[in-house]
Formats: structure tokens, sequence, C-alpha cells
């Protein structure tokens, strides 16, 4: 019977493994250092929040695994032998495979600041993050200020994990307004404010300089590098984007770049060796994504797709329209098709913006046919199903906007902003 | 593993510390109102009644609201679900289970031993925490209080109250706040008022009204067709039977249009008493609900043998109370039993033609519990007397379904034990109302919990603030439309969910329970791979 063997217990290598299953009696197992069980990493937060306890984060019971004849491994992986087919444990374990699927996701960036790697320093990302985070950072006794470096979605989660344990924030943001590399102008700065409202301390335009150490090597301080200002501190919280998480393949011969490198059968240089999820890099960006796309989705989507490759039905992976989410704070966040910071060239932006400054939309499109290119919406919930059948229809932004309400996915009785949307559309459009 | 969560079991750092000023006060408040309340349990004699219970219930109500105000106003609109896993009272720490305990300890006293609370017996003047309610009693129906006013009075406290919470809590959810202020509104007009006032009508010789929450419909209300409840109803003249009647076509008629229409929700989360009390005082316990798989095989089982039961039992009060010459009344007891076993044919028959491929393997549970119920018609008609059933006392039958599944499932376990498995005990486990909606919203509604595509990153805040331990997330991430017989439509599901995926929507029958894995955002090819079976 062929052994496909999974390296990380993800979204992208669980959602493979489930689909393997499915389609086949391959014998599979699943190999992680983090923990047990798979559980949802974007959830990480409500633990520490106390909405959730951590076992509310696995998606399974404990005994799905068995019952579908998954086996897992807990193990550290230091390095692959693959003309061998030979998988190296960290303790010396070894474990053959016929096909490998490697899914091991990010690690947080350190961008070589001075006292990176001291105590109270940290990114979050993993479950042990969470462990850390919980010795450092357990209350505003033992914290009693917390400082932040990198103004990106785990940053402002980061912030409002903490703020839920009155602990004061210190929001280092090196743009001049909080995620403005993907948000257009209107939106960034209406975050900029809901994070104000909140008493997070943000400093846009601020890098980080140093971090000082006391004398156990526990952060002490960070020194700002514009201003030297020194901001005493007991935990830093390392939110500058993260990369693929793949130091055990250095000696390997699995071609990398910044992720291992796949083409869009997600199949690397060698046969039989796969890569999924963060950890991968297509040689060739599709459409406008990334090369790497270290998003929940486009991880669970590649692993349907490699189930399917890997069972004897060949598939290209072939995203749809891209979307995603967020929430800061209490704004949730929405996007669909593409909408950029500022216009591409030929394209415009519509924005609207409710007077509550907690809800708004920004749709893009394109200036010479009309079409409608996509929406980022904020604080209105929208039906992903309505959207992705109007950007396969290459509707036109006068359609949308006359069909917004079909689009509406806010609970009952909430109030509509459609006919204001409309009205808005309509005096912006004659003086663009 | 987070260190943090056997917080609540530690005695020596309990989350009191982490209460405000002002919450503490709140606190101190509302422990005065019910200490008066104790007071007169142990028969201290206040001076002016009407004066401490007012003061009594006064500072409960006002001590809630200034806590929830201090709560909730000073953060900004949005889920605060901060810590509900770190306090001792919502995750099952010591004071849960105090919490637990007392309660539970309440209901024992005031089903079984109502003494103790100073019921008066034989005609004697009610003493203790009874005789405080004496004035309000007096003063809604002209009767001295019992211990159900009591309970009945505390209950629309509790529910007005921590409704009030409730609506702070989710200020900026208008479904939460209409929701609530219905069951608010229907808890203290339609259960408590409105039958003191009947009971007013009884002073005149023309009325005997039994008590009747006219919201409270059969099953749920199982005494409405016991002889007592008949007679009172039938020598009440026209506005009697207007009752009687109106009890049938709630059943009957005005629920399954609504049902139809709006799913089970517009009873279990807009209307009901023991709904109303769940969503309010019993809030902050949601999360204890088991999600295991296993919980949900217990839950099918219970809840149906519950129905199956007060069926049978109810079928039994009317057949005995029911005479056998047609001369006298046409309904007699062969015509009864044999109308309600074509209506029962009849109603199954509808299902397994209809809705067989939907029922799946379940179909073979349904077709048990209708020949378990059609067997007891043909037992009845075989060994049913004047008063006996099945060769024993119908009333005994009665009595065994008031004591264990009216007192003691859904008043001790069912609330008593809010703290330790969650506010929707009853709801979920027991209520034969909730397994005839529950069955008709799988089967023919138009109600469904609609998934928003791909959008769904597993988190889980759904699943664990499911009162009614419906795994959301299991149909949330492969895209599936939620359509469930337990769900009550509370709506906090969708609320709580930081990416927009849930909505709560009536709509067209066709396509609303969708088995295939609908992720969007994906290739179109591969989805329908993943569909093929």
């Amino acid at each position: 019977m062929e052994h496909i063997v999974i390296i990380g217990n993800g979204i992208s290598g669980v959602t493979t493994a489930r689909h393997i299953r499915k389609l086949s009696d391959k014998k599979i197992t699943i190999i992680s250092a983090e923990t047990e069980h798979f559980f949802s990493r974007t959830a990480l937060m409500y633990v520490y929040m106390g909405h959730m306890k951590f076992e509310h984060t696995k998606p399974y019971e404990d005994w799905f695994w068995k019952k579908n004849r998954i086996d897992l491994k807990f193990g550290f992986v230091s390095s692959i032998e693959t003309k061998s087919k030979t998988i190296y444990f960290e303790n010396h374990d070894s474990l053959q495979y016929d096909k490998l699927v490697i899914a091991t996701g990010s690690k947080s960036n350190k961008f070589g600041w001075p006292g990176q790697d001291l105590k109270g320093v940290q990114g979050l990302y993993h479950k042990q993050d969470l462990d850390n985070l919980e010795i450092y950072a357990p209350n505003n006794k033992v914290c009693k200020r917390a400082v932040i470096v990198g103004g990106g979605l785990i940053g402002i989660e980061l912030a409002e994990m903490l703020n839920t344990r009155n602990i004061p924030v210190t929001f280092l943001v090196r743009e001049s307004s909080f995620w403005n590399g993907v948000l257009p102008k209107g939106e960034s700065e209406m975050i900029n404010r809901h994070i104000k409202n909140h008493h997070i301390d943000l400093r846009l335009s601020t890098n980080l300089k140093e971090i000082i150490s006391d004398e156990n090597g526990k952060v002490k301080s960070v020194i700002i590098e514009e201003t030297g200002e020194e901001i005493p501190c007991d935990f830093v919280g390392l939110t500058a984007g993260v990369s693929p998480n793949i130091d055990f393949l250095k000696n390997s011969d699995i071609e990398t770049n910044g992720g291992i490198l796949v083409n869009r059968y997600l199949e690397t240089n060698i046969k039989d060796v796969f890569a999924i999820g963060d950890c991968a890099e297509q040689r060739e960006a599709i459409g406008n994504r990334r090369p790497i796309e270290a998003v929940w989705y486009t991880g669970r989507m590649m692993g349907e797709t490699l189930a399917q490759t890997i069972c004897g039905n060949k598939l290209e992976y072939k995203p749809g329209h891209w979307f995603n989410s967020a929430k800061f704070f209490d704004i949730e966040y929405q996007t669909y098709g593409w909408v950029f910071s500022k216009p591409k060239e030929g394209h415009q932006h519509f924005h609207w913006k409710h007077n509550d400054d907690t809800k708004c939309i920004t749709i893009e499109v394109d200036s010479e046919t009309n079409a409608f290119l996509g929406i980022n919406t904020f604080g209105i919930r929208m039906r992903h199903e309505i959207f992705d059948k109007w950007l396969t229809e290459k509707r036109t932004v006068d359609y949308v906007m006359q069909h917004l309400v079909e689009a509406n996915f806010d609970p009952e009785f909430y109030k509509h902003f459609e006919k204001e949307i409309l009205s808005t559309y309509k005096n912006q459009l004659q003086t663009v | 593993m987070s260190n943090k969560l056997n917080y609540s079991m530690s005695l020596a750092k309990p989350d009191a510390q982490n209460l405000s000023m002002i919450q503490k006060i709140a606190v101190f408040l509302g422990v005065a109102g019910l200490f008066i309340m104790i007071l007169a349990l142990l028969n201290v004699d206040f001076p002016n009644k009407a004066i401490f219970l007012t003061l009594s219930l006064g500072l409960i109500i006002i001590g809630t609201v200034i806590f929830s105000r201090d709560a909730y106003l000073k953060k900004t609109e949005g889920i605060k679900n901060d810590g509900v896993w770190f306090k001792s009272i919502s995750s099952k720490g010591i004071l849960g289970w105090a919490t637990g305990i007392v309660l539970t300890g309440f209901y024992i006293v005031l089903y079984f031993y109502a003494e103790l609370l100073g019921q008066g017996s034989n005609g004697e003047a009610n003493t203790g925490v009874i005789s405080l309610f004496d004035p309000l009693s007096q003063l809604l129906s002209g009767r001295p209080a019992s211990q159900w006013f009591v309970y009945g009075t505390l209950y629309t406290v509790a529910i007005l109250a921590f409704g009030y919470k409730f609506m702070l809590k989710y200020r900026h959810n208008r479904y939460e706040q209409l929701r609530t202020a219905s069951v608010m509104f229907f808890q203290l007009g339609f259960a408590f008022l409105i039958p003191e006032f009947m009971a007013r009508l009884n002073e005149s010789p023309q009325y005997n009204l039994p008590y009747y929450d006219l919201k409270s419909m059969w099953p749920l209300n199982y005494y409405l067709f016991d002889s007592w409840s008949i007679n009172g109803f039938l020598s009440s003249g026209n506005l009697g039977l207007l009752m009687l009647l109106f009890g049938v076509i709630s059943i009957f008629v005005i629920s399954p249009i609504l049902t139809y229409k709006y799913g089970k929700r517009w009873y279990c989360s807009w209307v009901c008493g023991c709904g109303a009390l769940a969503e309010t005082a019993g809030d902050s316990f949601r999360q204890l609900s088991s999600k295991k798989l296993s919980a949900w095989k217990l839950e099918r089982w219970l809840i149906h043998t519950v129905l199956v039961f007060s069926l049978i039992m109810t079928i039994a009060i009317i057949y005995s109370y029911l005479g056998s010459d047609p001369d006298k009344y046409w309904l007699t007891r062969p015509v009864f039993l044999i109308s309600i076993g074509v209506f029962l044919t009849l109603v199954f028959a509808l299902i397994m033609i209809f809705k067989r491929n939907e029922l799946g393997k379940d179909a073979r549970y349904g077709a048990i519990g209708f020949f378990v119920v059609i067997a007891a018609l043909f037992a009845m008609h075989f060994t049913g007397t004047t008063d006996e059933i099945f060769l024993i006392k119908s009333s005994n039958l009665r009595s065994a379904y008031g004591l264990y599944i009216g007192s003691i499932f859904s008043g001790v376990i069912g609330t008593g034990f809010y703290p330790i498995f969650g506010n929707r005990v009853w709801c979920r486990f027991g209520c034969p109302m909730a397994a005839v909606l529950g069955m008709q919203q799988r089967l023919f509604s138009k109600f469904r919990i609609t998934t928003n595509g791909g959008q769904c990153i597993s988190c889980g805040n759904c699943s664990t603030y499911c009162e009614m331990g419906i795994d959301v997330r299991a149909y949330a991430q492969k895209g599936e439309n939620i359509v469930r017989s337990s769900c009550v439509g509370c709506g906090i599901c969708s609320a709580v969910c930081p990416r927009g995926v849930l909505k709560l929507e009536n709509d067209s029958m066709k396509g609303r329970i969708n088995p295939n894995e609908i992720l969007l955002g994906n290739d179109v090819d591969l989805m329908d791979l993943v569909n093929q079976k």
C-alpha cells in the first residue's frame, strides 16, 4: 500500500489527508512537532482572549484520526533524504515514504533587530507562541506594557488580544498608515482611528531600532529608530509578516527560494515530493497573486487539489477569484476580487464610508470598460457566492451598484446602506 | 495547553478581583436584594411586606442593570466574550458549581418541599418567603401567593433584568435585540400577568379557568388536557371554550405555519418562556453545552423518547376522560383512538413518501417511534377501563410524567444545571415541543443558516457558543447550510463569527439542504470532482 507522508498538520496538510482518505485507501501519516492534533491556527487569539479553550480550536474530535485511519506522528523533522525517500527526525528516528507532502507553514519574520531573540520577544503563529505569551504577558502586573512591531493582520490581532487583558500596548507601524500597502487610504485611515479608539498607542511611520535586555536576558525596553525614544516594556511582539518554515530542507535536494518551489501541479523538482500552503512558492505567480500565499483559504484549496493529483487524477492548482477576510477589533473585513491600495493604471476607486466611521466599501473599477474588478467591505457582510458570480460574469460596476442588496449578508433586521451607497456612487461618478 | 485554563478552579484567585468598583457595588446591591429574601425564608417577619418585597426585587434589578451598564457600555460595540473561560462562574469553576448546586437545591425545594418556603397548607396563611410575595399576588390576582407565584415572579424578574443585560451585550445586533424584547414581552404579559388576571375572572362563579399561559403549547404544556384543566375550560363559558380551542389550534395550525415560514426559532427563541430564561439569565452558560458527537446521539434518543412518552401520556389522559356512549358526546374513546391513529399514520406516511431521502437512516428510528405509539393505542383499547390503562392507573402515568419530565428534567436538571451543562439542556434533550418543531424544521421549513461560500476559517467560535451543542463549524468549513432540527435560531453563531460566514435566513425550500462541499474561490473543475461521490 502506498504510504503518503505529510509533514505539517495545519489546514493544508490535514485537508490533503482528509481528501486522500475520501478518494483512496492509501496509508496516510501526518507529522507534526507543534501539537498532537490539528487545530485552527486563526483561532489561537481567541484562546488568549478567553473566548475559547484550546480544545475548541480543534475542528475534529480526537477519535476522528483513528477512525479515518490517518496516523499521527509527533516529532520534529530534521532532514529529508529524497533518494532513499527517508525522513529523519531530531531524535534519530526515521520514516519511509512513497509520496511526500511538505506543508510546514510559516514562521514569524525577524529582520535582524538587536535583541530579537531575548526572552519576552516573539511572534504569534505557533501554539508555542501562545504558551509563551501566557508566560510573559499573562496580565498587566507581569506585563506593564507591550510593544508590537509590524502593522499587519497578526499585529492588530495581537494588539486586540493584549488589550483584553488590560495590558497597555504601543503599536509600531513602519508605514504611514495601518496596512496601507494593501488597503486603500480611506479604509486604512478608518482602521487607524479604530485602533486608537481602543486606547492603543499607535505609532505610524515608526521603526524599531533595537530591543534592550535586562540582566536576566529578558526584554526591558525598545528603542525607536526615528526619535531614539526608549519605551520600557515587558513583552515585544514581532509581527512583521511571516516566511516559509523550511530550514530543515537546507541540505536536501529539494529546490527552494523564499519557499519550496513548485509548479502548477504543486510538484517540487523531486519526483513524488509536493509542497502546499504557506511554505510553497509558485515558480510563476498566478494572476495578481503573490508566489507565496500565506492565507488559510489557499492552503485549503491546495490541499484539495493535491489530494486529487496524489490519487491519480492529476490536477493543476487553479485558484478561482481572489477572496480574503479579517477582523480589525470590532470591524469585519471581507474582500472579493482585486482592490489595490492605489488604483492600478487604467483603474479607479469608488469609496463610500458611513458616518459612524466603522463601515465602508471600496470598489475597483476598470475606467475604460466600467468593469467591476473587486470590492473591499468593512462592517457590512457580503455574499461570497454573489460576488464570485458577478466576477465570473464580468459585470459592470453599474450593475453591481444597482444589485448590491442581493449581496448583503448581514443578519436579519440590520440597517441597510445600499441606497446611501448608490446615491454616493451617482454623485462621485459625475465628478470622476 | 494554556496555563490559564484551571484558573477558575483556584480558590486563591477568584475572578471577583477583576470587577470594577461599580460592578462590586452592583453585586452588593443584588446580593442585598437576595438577602432580604433569605431573611424572609428564615421567617424574619418584615413589618411592611410590600415595601420589603419592592426593595428586594428592586435591588436585584437595579444591581443587574448597573452591573450590565458598567460591563458593556464602557466598551465599543461588538462581541465581548473576553475572559468567558477564565471566569469561575462561566467555566465550570467553583462559582459555577456553587451556583448550580444552589439552583438545583432551590428547584428541589420548590417542587417537593414547598412548605420549607412557607407555603401555607389547608388554608393557613403563608409564612416565610412566600408570605413576602403575598402583597404582589393580592394586587394582581386578589389571592395570597403560592410557591408558583414566587417562582413565576422571580422567573420574570430574571428574564427582564438579564434580558436588559443581553440587549446591552448585543447592542450592535438588532436581531438579538428584537428577539430579546420579544421574549421579555411574552414572559411578562402572557406567562405572568395574563394568568393572574384570569384568576381575577375566576372570582365570578361563571368562570373556573385553569392557570393557562396562552403561549405555552402542548406538549410543552403537558397539563393542558388534564381533566381539571379541561373541566376548568369547559365550565368557563365561551371564553373557556375559546381558550381550549386556541390551545388546540396553536399546535395544529398556528405552529406548523409559523415553523414552515421561520423555523422553530419563532417559538424557541422569540416566544417560549424556557427559551426566554435560557437566552437571558442562561446566556453566560451557553458555551458549556457539549459538542461531542456522543452528546448529539444521546440528544436524539432522549428527546424523541420524551416526545413518545408525552404523546402516549396525553392520549391516555384524554382517553380516560372520554366516555364510551356515542349518544352523550360524539367523541367517544374508540373514535378518539381511531382518529389519533389515522392522523399519526397520515403524518408518518407523508414523511416517508416525500422526505424519505432526507431522513436516511433516521427513518428507521422514526418508524420505531411510530409503531410504539400505534401499539400503545391498541393496548389502550384492550386494557383501558375507566381509570386504568395498560393495567395501571392512568393518573399514575400522568404523575410519573409530571414528576420525571415536568419537574426533575425541565426544572431541576434543565435549569439547576445551567452552570454545568449549559443553558439549553431541557430544550435540547428533553422538550417534546422542541422535538415536534424540530422534526418540522428539518423537513418542512424555509429556515436554514446559510454559509458564506469559502470564508470559514474553522476558528470554532460558532460551535463554542452554540447553546444547542451543534457543531456549526463542521458545516461551515464545508460550505454546507446548517439545517438541524435542534437549532433554535438564537443567532449567536452568526454574531460571534469573526468572518461573516453565517446568516439565519428564510428562503425557498429548494436547495436548502446542500450536502455537497461547495467552497467558493476554488477552481470550478475541482469542485465538480470533490462532489463526485
